[in-house]
């Protein structure tokens, strides 16, 4: 076994870790740098509760290596606060009511801000095809999509990015 | 979001609104700390060898070469799992379906596991260990199982509930049989006699977290156990007697729970992971991987019933029966009892009879799954239901109102009804814009009832004011989805004071009494009681207090809106003593102010629902597309309308994909073959429409505020509503769940097929 140095960006904070060559992202995030946000659901792509952005792109962080973010910007869950504000996703989130028991919320947030920051005025169509990656077993999806529709005109009227 | 309150006879203050939950930001952080978040100093990783047959003869298990690879520090088999059990036969199924004990009995049936310092060591050791097995002949049908000859699963089991007691081994475990009256004379008084035989798939709860632990047992016999679970309490009884250990002496701590729905009311992994550290001495995590989630947790029962219905021209159901066979997996349960108790509950019945067969097959042992088995019978007893009234010619709705149970009525399972919702929810779906919305083509109207039981059992709470009067509850109920706002929603109400000003936890088994899961739409009901009488309780402290401080008798010191007021004319010059005032002179005043509350809360509401459903099936494909739906159901009071409404949402959403999509698919080898969410393809945002819901309001008269359970009755009446949804669509009625396209399009087909014949 010979592990792979890896430099890269985490939350906009530099890191460095080694890993096995096998490692996935997610392995990575979660036991290496102790950001457990991003859940394993499925280890298969299938259920989105892993989703990271990688260089601004939405990826499950099960199917990416670790050895494969080098020099790159991988943003997670953790990262969606702004100092002591909560994100308005975060925030409509709670206020809604969107999340029963939670685990596949980090995933949905970082899918959700994915895709208000190339589309900041999502039909409900679009808001559901956007998500459609992410699996929730708990709320049947009806409060998600409140929830981002009403932090996607929070964005607007602040006239801020996602 | 209709909230229909005008049944309830109480004024609320704060119970009702729409809070922001405690566990809010972390969940939204990624802080919330869920099964597989833990860590623990040497922590090792332990992964389990599974049978890759559905049926065999486990002759030997060569674990030395896994032993001796580097990196591994234990491997356990049921050698190490000794039968402790003292003859309960309940416990030693437990134990057998967590470690095979000489047989696999279904694929993905544990057979040995490993505990080492990486995964991808663990991974390794199990490819080292050798299994030599002897295929035996397996089943896995339900109806196959049933017939004589079919492979039998449990060579001990003789079939209960049948005089005399048979001798020999049978894969039926028991039958069951409940009703009342005359079915024979009811059929002969009937002008119009439906009977129809339907079939429903194997499904799983599909919860998005799987099932995760950490353990570690120390030589000294005590130990701790972080794991996601609906029950921790429960949890450490079942693996304290399984492991040998002392209850006091095993903490459990449940983690933030990932959904549950039943399945996490069973120990899967548990007990391994404690025999793992106990052989190691080190902690050991352990992890299940999807693929283990589907082969190896808690699926709900496939199911075949048959239902036969009669009634008068004018709408009156003379008689009704229900055979319902349901598929337990490898260890005798009580589905297909709980099929039989549930087929007839919405309905006011001279003479109804329901048998229910629990049938034992190669496949994984079922678990609970949201008001379990209820749906299945209700996909039998609605769809038929439908078909009478269109035989007689009347509308669906105004044939079940005609018939629906009130208040009085003898249910088919035994009990009679106080107050119910079944009649308010059936004229509520009768008067609502839904029903009257135009239909376009290939587009099917349906509705359905669904019944719960809902449960109580054991539920502790303690309730502790701190010197700024802030108040920290604590719960032994895990919160699934919500509940710790409702606790504290409640305290709050009792004490008087802000939402805000109380803080509900979930505490660990060593911090407070034993609580029973949280399982049977109880949380809020039961840890919500037991809030109630824990805050009337530490109210009686604070009048205490109060009384000391103003040195009149206690009985002249009543609590009003979170303060001590002194009544009569002769104590008008006592200004109010406020719960701060209280609390900030405790220690002077005899100490911490607390309550608490030990209970068995009885007299959990019984609960039903009625859902509307619109479908468009596209003829060509025979893909369906759910275009509306609405769920009406009473939760006798709505303590937090949003997570009330989250749970209709989420059972409807369940019961959709089950209806259309979801189903375990079983090769001839008794294998698995879709153990993922690929091929077990539960609904995704795109696939389902707004979820409108009402919530009715017909207060419990057993619970200080009216509270219901309501997690469970959301997933029953789907089934059937979209049944009958489609049938209508297509014309030809579905009496095979899933309705998936390939289905849809053969009975399309054998339908056109027919008539063509006909003409």
């Amino acid at each position: 076994m010979s592990g792979i140095l890896v430099a890269t960006t985490v939350n906009g904070d530099a890191v460095e870790f080694v890993c096995q060559p096998r490692e996935t992202l997610l392995e990575v995030l979660r036991n290496r740098l102790g950001l457990t946000g991003a859940k394993e659901g499925c280890g298969t792509g299938d259920c989105g509760a892993c989703s990271v952005t990688v260089d601004g792109a939405l990826v499950c962080s099960c199917l990416v290596l670790g050895a494969e973010v080098e020099g790159r910007a991988v943003d997670t869950v953790e990262g969606l606060a702004e100092g002591d504000q909560l994100h308005p996703l975060q925030s409509q989130f709670i206020k809604h009511a969107a999340l029963q028991c939670g685990i596949c919320t980090p995933g949905f947030l970082v899918a959700a801000k994915a895709l208000l920051d190339r589309n900041p005025d999502p039909s409900e169509e679009e808001i559901r095809y956007a998500l459609a990656g992410n699996l929730c077993r708990c709320t049947g999806y009806d409060k998600i999509v409140r929830a981002v529709d009403a932090a996607a005109k929070d964005l607007r009227k602040q006239g801020r990015k996602a | 979001m209709a909230h229909d309150k005008h049944f309830t006879n109480q004024e609320f203050k704060v119970v009702g609104t729409r809070v922001p939950r405690p566990d809010g930001v972390d969940k939204v952080t990624g802080r919330a700390r869920y099964g597989a978040d833990a860590f623990a100093p040497g922590q090792l990783v332990g992964a389990i060898l599974r049978s890759p047959h559905a049926h065999a003869k486990i002759r030997k298990i060569d674990a030395s070469k896994a032993e001796k690879l580097k990196g591994v520090k234990a491997v356990v088999t049921s050698a190490d799992l000794p039968d402790l059990t003292n003859g309960r036969r309940d416990m030693l199924d437990i134990l057998e379906n967590c470690m095979a004990r000489g047989r696999a009995l279904y694929d993905g049936h544990a057979v040995a596991a490993v505990a080492a310092i990486d995964a991808e060591t663990a991974r390794k050791a199990l490819k080292l260990i050798k299994v030599d097995y002897e295929v035996l002949p397996h089943v896995t049908d339900v109806d196959e199982a049933m017939k004589p000859g079919a492979p039998i699963v449990q060579p001990w089991v003789r079939t209960a509930g049948v005089d005399p007691a048979p001798t020999k081994a049978s894969n039926v475990s028991q039958i069951s049989t409940f009703g009342h009256g005359d079915v024979e004379a009811g059929f002969a008084e009937a002008h119009v006699i439906v009977e129809r035989s339907y079939k429903t798939e194997q499904t799983h709860q599909g919860y998005i977290e799987p099932h995760a632990c950490l353990a570690s047992v120390n030589p000294d016999g005590t130990g701790e156990l972080w794991v996601t679970t609906q029950g921790h309490f429960v949890f450490r009884n079942v693996c304290a007697s399984l492991l040998g250990m002392e209850v006091a002496k095993l903490k459990v701590t449940s983690s933030e729970i990932g959904g549950g729905f039943g399945g996490k009311t069973h120990v899967w992994i548990e007990p391994v992971a404690l025999a793992l550290s106990r052989k190691a001495n080190r902690p050991v995590k352990l992890v299940m991987t999807r693929d283990e989630v589907f082969r190896a947790t808690g699926p709900t029962c496939s199911t075949s019933v048959d239902v036969k219905i009669g009634a008068t021209r004018d709408g009156i159901i003379t008689a009704a029966t229900a055979t319902l066979r349901y598929q337990d997996g490898a260890f005798p349960a009580i589905w297909g009892m709980l099929g039989a108790m549930t087929s007839f509950a919405c309905y006011d019945l001279k003479n109804v009879k329901s048998v229910g067969y629990d049938v034992l097959v190669n496949r994984p042992k079922v678990a609970a799954y949201r008001a379990p088995s209820a749906p299945m019978a209700a996909f039998g007893v609605e769809s038929t239901i439908d078909q009478l009234a269109a035989e007689i010619g009347m509308d669906p709705v105004e044939f079940r109102i005609k018939n629906a149970a009130k208040e009085g009525t003898r249910a088919s399972y035994g009990p009679t009804y106080g107050p119910i919702g079944i009649g308010p929810t059936l004229q509520a779906a009768k008067n609502h814009p839904h029903m009257k919305a135009p239909l376009g083509r290939n587009q099917g109207r349906g509705m359905a009832c669904g019944f719960w039981f809902n449960f109580g059992g054991q539920t502790c709470v303690d309730l502790n004011i701190g010197v700024d009067g802030t108040v920290n509850l604590t719960v032994g109920t895990v919160d699934v989805g919500g509940s710790r706002a409702s606790m504290a929603l409640i305290a709050a109400e009792e004490l008087g004071i802000p939402y805000e000003r109380v803080r509900c936890n979930v505490a660990d088994t060593v911090s407070l009494g034993h609580n029973d899961m949280t399982e049977g739409s109880r949380g809020t009901f039961s840890s919500g009681m037991a809030t109630v009488f824990a805050a009337r309780n530490a109210i009686e402290v604070l009048r205490e207090r109060a009384a000391r401080t103003w040195d009149i008798d206690v009985s002249k010191v009543e609590w009003q809106d979170g303060k001590a007021v002194a009544m009569g004319s002769e104590h008008s010059n006592l200004s109010s003593l406020s719960i701060e005032e209280l609390a900030a002179a405790s220690p002077n005043t005899g100490g911490p102010i607390a309550g608490h509350n030990e209970v068995v809360a009885d007299g959990a509401g019984v609960s039903f629902a009625t859902h509307i459903c619109d479908v468009e099936v596209d003829p060509e494909t025979g893909k369906t597309r759910v275009i509306r739906y609405t769920v009406i159901q009473d939760a006798g009071k709505a303590i937090h309308p949003d997570y009330v409404e989250g749970q209709f949402q989420g059972g409807a959403a369940q019961g959709i994909g089950w209806a259309l999509n979801e189903e375990y698919v079983y090769g001839d080898d008794g294998r698995l073959q879709n153990p993922g969410f690929l091929d077990y393809r539960i609904p995704v945002c795109s696939d389902l429409p707004f979820i409108d819901t009402q919530i009715l309001e017909i207060p419990n008269p057993n619970h200080p505020y009216g509270v219901r359970g309501v997690g469970e009755t959301s997933i029953v009446p789907p089934l059937a509503a979209i049944a009958n949804a489609v049938s209508n669509a297509v014309g030809v009625r579905m009496t095979h769940i899933p309705m998936s396209p390939p289905r849809i399009l053969k009975a399309i087909k054998a339908h056109r097929a027919e008539s063509e014949a006909a003409a």
